[in-house]
């Protein structure tokens, strides 16, 4: 359900005519347009956007941490844009936090945006989110052999291995 | 020690290495490693190319070797000390860089920048720009042949990083874009240097014009090479010159205007032809353009303060510092835990001389940034590259991976 506050929004109340179900939450802060949505429908979401309403750009893929809440901890956010306004929007979806055999899942946004590729494939790397029918999901910044998300809050900058405070 | 994320990374793939060669046309494929210290991708790319012949049938970009981990560190860091690790993100763009970051941060704190400060941001930026864009055609002349160039534009580079040092004190990594204004107010004389410089270069990039225009072999290895149509080009996130040359004028300056660049008077060149001669004549015309932005900023500089009036955020005067109570606590607080940002996020924008920079940044009210996502144009732009040369020649590769003009630094981070 869109927020009530939101309705006034031309682009938030287009999405909410077609996939009102899906939307969880938004704000509207910094005069940029977030909208939360069910993360197990952000395919669905994301191919109204692009198709239907016009936001036909895919900016970037990124992920937040929320470390230590585990419902909803982690955080991945598109920013599309529409190249006939060059409006933005971010779209959010909340994932729990999982656990080391068991890493949160999404669907990938490569069914989408082919460009969504290398985005997802970071945050693989750096925070361990598993993107589902990603055509090559491996390590894209780190070597191949390391071992850990870093970019997640609860690993130390120096990292595991070199670190002199165990000594 | 915390076991926590030793995890069993049972998602990595074995490895990067191409599998067996297989030819459905019976032609023997082999398979070849471009790099990662090939001298025309000017970093640490690797590319692994499968060839049939001299054919390119299959091209895997590798990148990752010069990953600094630059947005972990980012975390560490007070608000106004991470300026300077953007400065390092892409070593050609770096005030773009500065500037995107100190707009976002200031979007979050509500603070209004002078006027001079956004007219000095944007010189800056623009001559950073004609830095960048000289050392790109340097080099990918030098790639393609054509020696002589390159020793033009490092002349006229030299003639601007002076500029930069004359600013900021640095030539390279100049952190001149703070949170809340400019590092410094602009030295004495500066309008001089400036015009000088600016009255020359237009000259000069006819000069750079005559070097190439007329030389068949520059105009065979670049006109149709590198072809890509530009749906795939929005398709895979490529930005800038790139898809300007591809007939999209997209460009942050102009669509979404920041730090009063809507009060300058320039156009955004665009070309349709698409392959590595017309992104050649796009990025000259930027120059040109970049030019006249300078003048127009040189002759309408207003006067005023180069900093906000926040004394949160910006430090005070060295002599208010010595004489007033309330500038010298400012001033300890600030060096000492620096500044609180309120909670929230925000993405802004900025055009670089490669295409599109985003920064995504989250705030959960500390002195420290929660989260900044750099979104750097080379790294989309090198996703693309495939798509650019799969089915050229091998030779061609050279001239289309200058084409993008990237930098591997922007692309790792």
């Amino acid at each position: 359900m869109l927020p009530e506050a939101l309705k006034q929004y031309p682009a938030a109340a287009a999405l909410a005519a077609k996939a009102d179900s899906s939307i969880t939450g938004g704000k509207f802060e910094f005069k940029e347009l977030t909208i939360d949505v069910d993360a197990a429908q952000i395919i669905a979401v994301l191919k109204t956007l692009r198709n239907d309403l016009g936001w036909n750009r895919l900016s970037s893929v990124t992920c937040v941490d929320w470390h230590p809440k585990q419902t909803g901890r982690f955080e991945i956010v598109y920013h599309l844009q529409n190249t006939s306004t060059w409006e933005r929007i971010r779209i959010k979806a909340a994932l729990d936090g999982g656990s080391p055999e068991q890493l949160p899942e999404i669907d990938s946004a490569t069914a989408v945006w082919a460009g969504a590729n290398w985005f997802e494939r970071e945050i693989y790397d750096m925070f361990g989110v598993v993107f589902r029918n990603h055509p090559d999901l491996k390590r894209i910044l780190m070597p191949i052999d390391w071992v850990g998300h870093p970019l997640r809050k609860d690993y130390p900058v120096h990292g595991y291995k070199y670190s002199y405070k165990s000594e | 020690m915390s076991k926590v994320l030793h995890l069993e990374d049972h998602h990595v793939a074995s490895e990067l290495a191409p599998q067996a060669p297989v030819s459905e046309t019976g032609a023997r494929r082999m398979t070849v490693n471009m790099g990662p210290q090939h001298p025309s991708t000017h970093g640490v790319l690797r590319i692994v190319i499968d060839l049939e012949g001299e054919t390119i049938v299959r091209a895997e970009p590798d990148i990752g070797y010069l990953h600094t981990g630059i947005e972990k560190e980012c975390e560490e860091k007070t608000w106004q000390q991470v300026v300077t690790l953007t400065d390092r993100v892409d070593y050609l763009a770096n005030l773009s860089n500065n500037l995107v970051y100190a707009l976002a941060v200031e979007k979050l704190l509500q603070i209004e920048i002078p006027e001079r400060a956004q007219w000095l941001r944007v010189m800056m930026t623009e001559l950073s720009r004609l830095n960048s864009h000289l050392v790109w055609f340097g080099t990918h002349a030098l790639d393609i042949g054509a020696m002589t160039v390159f020793f033009y534009c490092f002349r006229e580079r030299e003639e601007i990083l002076k500029i930069l040092e004359m600013f900021s004190g640095q030539r390279m990594m100049t952190s001149y874009i703070r949170i809340g204004g400019c590092a410094l107010d602009a030295p004495r004389g500066w309008e001089k240097v400036v015009r000088k410089f600016i009255d020359g270069f237009p000259s000069k990039i006819d000069e750079y014009e005559g070097l190439l225009e007329t030389n068949p072999i520059w105009l065979k290895r670049t006109k149709g090479v590198g072809f890509v149509p530009l749906d795939l080009m929005l398709e895979w996130g490529i930005t800038g010159p790139m898809l300007r040359a591809a007939g999209l004028a997209m460009d942050a300056r102009k669509n979404t205007p920041y730090s009063s660049y809507e009060k300058f008077d320039f156009k955004v060149p665009t070309r349709t032809e698409n392959d590595v001669y017309s992104r050649y004549r796009v990025r000259l015309d930027e120059m040109r353009e970049s030019t006249k932005i300078i003048k127009q900023a040189l002759e309408g500089m207003p006067s005023g303060r180069f900093q906000a009036e926040a004394p949160h955020v910006v430090l005070p005067d060295r002599e208010k510092m010595k004489t007033q109570m309330e500038a010298l606590i400012y001033h300890f607080k600030i060096v000492t835990e620096g500044f609180r940002v309120p909670v929230g996020e925000v993405y802004q924008v900025v055009e670089s001389p490669r295409g599109e920079i985003g920064y995504y940044i989250v705030s959960d009210g500390t002195a420290k940034p929660y989260r900044i996502h750099m979104r750097t144009p080379s790294f989309a732009n090198i996703q693309g590259l495939p798509k650019m040369i799969e089915g050229c020649l091998i030779a061609d590769t050279i001239a289309a991976l200058g084409s993008m003009d990237f930098v591997l630094g922007d692309t790792d981070r």
